[in-house]
């Protein structure tokens, strides 16, 4: 099983930032992805900073596991560190090697650029981590419901998004016994050449697309027995809820915004 | 083939808030040419235990020995192919890693994979589809056209078909009707005495490992709770129950009995005949 990539797996937790409400969640991460962008000054970077690193700490999940899953974005970060080194030409010249200038303006542009994609990345797994995917599309749902005036289909949508993310894990699951059944009648998924690597998936994929459909067919089959019609005045098991928690910190959000377009440098 | 572990731990997971402790310091010997049952209630590690059999699983700790065969964290066998073709397994549900156009050809796929040459399969696929119940007409149809008992044969088929040594079944009756559970356990028994293979049975049936086995592992939340002849494991109600699992009917019975008539019969894995015979002799002798 492949658990480098950790976004969208979800850690239980009963910390304050599992418990806030997702539609909190998903605007604050919306405005402070925007807000990143707006950034640069050390004091204004400082800011986001705190407020990132606050959030991870308050929610629980082991660091250790945070830092692991953001494995496969270092190498972006540090790649487009080393891009802007050699790019761009502002600034005084630090240092040379060979027929390379490095500017000043390079490593600072370098070094803001891999904070505010590391930022980014952090809150937004944050989000996945600490909060379910049913709560997510919920939340999708709810927000998007403006849109039902223009007769656009958000319940389906909602639900065609909370039904496939449902079934990720079950197809995974079905993935690896599969290719496990498969191993043991002598398939080798790992080694030899690539065209009998290749070959080697179609033993792996017909019983998944078999069992997939088969699968759609029962849960269609399921909804229907039990009355399913759409989200016209169907009432919700989770109601969503806006507690004071939420409105805390949406407060202490506003506080984080306020200073950093406060330590922003205007020129 | 022996197959030996000794204090085998697997960890699912490893350092990350998810790991999961599925099997914890199991050690136990099965000899060569025995009918082991290993029992457990759901979660208690039989599947992981069995996927150790074949090197899909290599332990996080110990080692396991199938015949010449070691598996360790340090030490990997290279041919592992060699192994997976000696140790065939029957997984839960088998049918559901049926793919190929025709029958026939979903039977050949495993011995294609392990180099058995074309005349040989042929062969092979010809004493295997009576053996296992079913016509010889469905080798030109689609896996997918057929019933779930029959896709399950030509599953089990398919396993065989690659002559392994030793045999892991796991659970492989689940969801049958009661006369196909029964035919298919009377096949895999009598291919285990004509064959002398090693025969690994994951099972719920406490009957099913009665009747058939020599051997039983009782597993509890990954690790050996009990091991031992049948009759021995089987008469102790009291730690059985412990784990949620049952006695098998017979063993109800002569219990019940005991109560009504105060009179012992012994569990001695008999039939149902002979046990009739010994209430008969038992009760003959009392006053009833």
């Amino acid at each position: 099983m492949n658990n480098s990539l950790i976004i969208g797996q979800y850690v239980p937790g009963t910390s304050i930032v599992h418990k806030l409400d997702p539609r909190t969640k998903i605007t604050i991460i919306f405005f402070y992805v925007f807000t990143v962008f707006f950034a640069n000054s050390l004091p204004s970077y400082g800011v986001l900073v705190v407020f990132a690193l606050a959030s991870m700490l308050t929610s629980r999940v082991p660091i250790r596991f945070i830092m692991k899953g953001l494995t496969p974005v270092w190498f972006l970060i540090i790649f487009t560190f080393i891009l802007h080194l050699f790019v761009t030409k502002e600034g005084t010249v630090i240092f040379d090697v060979w027929i390379f200038e490095f500017y000043s303006g390079g490593v600072i542009q370098g070094f803001a650029i891999s904070i505010r994609f590391f930022l980014l990345i952090l809150v937004t797994s944050l989000l996945t981590l600490t909060t379910t995917p049913i709560e997510i599309t919920d939340a999708i749902e709810d927000m998007l419901r403006p849109l039902n005036k223009v007769k656009f289909p958000v319940h389906e949508l909602a639900l065609m998004m909370s039904i496939s993310l449902r079934f990720i894990p079950t197809l995974m699951q079905e993935t690896d016994k599969i290719s496990r059944a498969q191993a043991s009648r002598g398939v080798d998924f790992r080694t030899g050449p690539i065209k009998d690597r290749i070959k080697a998936v179609v033993p792996l994929l017909v019983p998944l697309f078999v069992s997939a459909f088969k699968r759609a067919e029962e849960l269609a089959m399921a909804m229907e027995a039990r009355g399913y019609q759409g989200g016209e005045g169907r009432s919700k098991l989770r109601e969503l809820k806006i507690e004071l928690r939420d409105i805390m910190v949406y407060l202490l959000f506003a506080c984080v915004m306020a200073i950093l377009f406060l330590t922003r440098t205007y020129s | 083939m022996d197959i030996t572990f000794e204090n085998v731990t697997y960890i699912y997971q490893p350092n990350s808030p998810f790991e999961h402790k599925a099997l914890d310091d199991v050690s136990f010997h099965i000899e060569s040419g025995s009918f082991v049952a290993i029992i457990g209630h759901t979660g208690s590690g039989k599947s992981t235990l069995i996927s150790h059999l074949n090197g899909l699983s290599v332990p996080t700790e110990g080692i396991v020995s199938i015949g010449d065969y070691h598996l360790s964290k340090e030490d990997k066998p290279k041919n592992m192919k060699e192994l997976r073709s000696r140790v065939g397994v029957v997984f839960q549900y088998p049918e559901h890693q049926l793919f190929e156009e025709t029958v026939e050809k979903d039977i050949a796929f495993g011995p294609a994979n392990f180099d058995v040459p074309q005349d040989e399969i042929k062969k092979r696929i010809d004493a295997i589809v009576p053996a296992v119940g079913l016509p010889t007409s469905v080798l030109e149809r689609s896996p997918f056209d057929l019933s779930g008992g029959q896709m399950r044969r030509v599953a089990i088929a398919g396993v065989l078909a690659v002559k392994p040594d030793v045999l892991v079944l796991d659970e492989p009756t689940a969801g049958l009707d009661p006369r196909g559970q029964k035919e298919i356990m009377e096949m895999f028994y009598s291919l285990h005495k004509e064959q002398g293979l090693t025969t690994v049975l994951v099972t719920h049936s406490m009957e099913d490992a009665v009747k058939y086995a020599d051997h039983v592992i009782i597993l509890n939340k990954g690790s050996k709770y009990m091991e031992g002849k049948p009759e021995e494991v089987f008469t102790q109600k009291e730690s059985l129950n412990q784990v949620h699992l049952d006695v098998p009917e017979m063993v109800r019975f002569i219990n019940s009995f005991k109560e009504r008539f105060g009179e012992e019969i012994t569990f001695e894995k008999q039939t149902i005949k002979e046990l009739a015979q010994m209430i008969k002799s038992v009760v003959k002798g009392a006053k009833v």
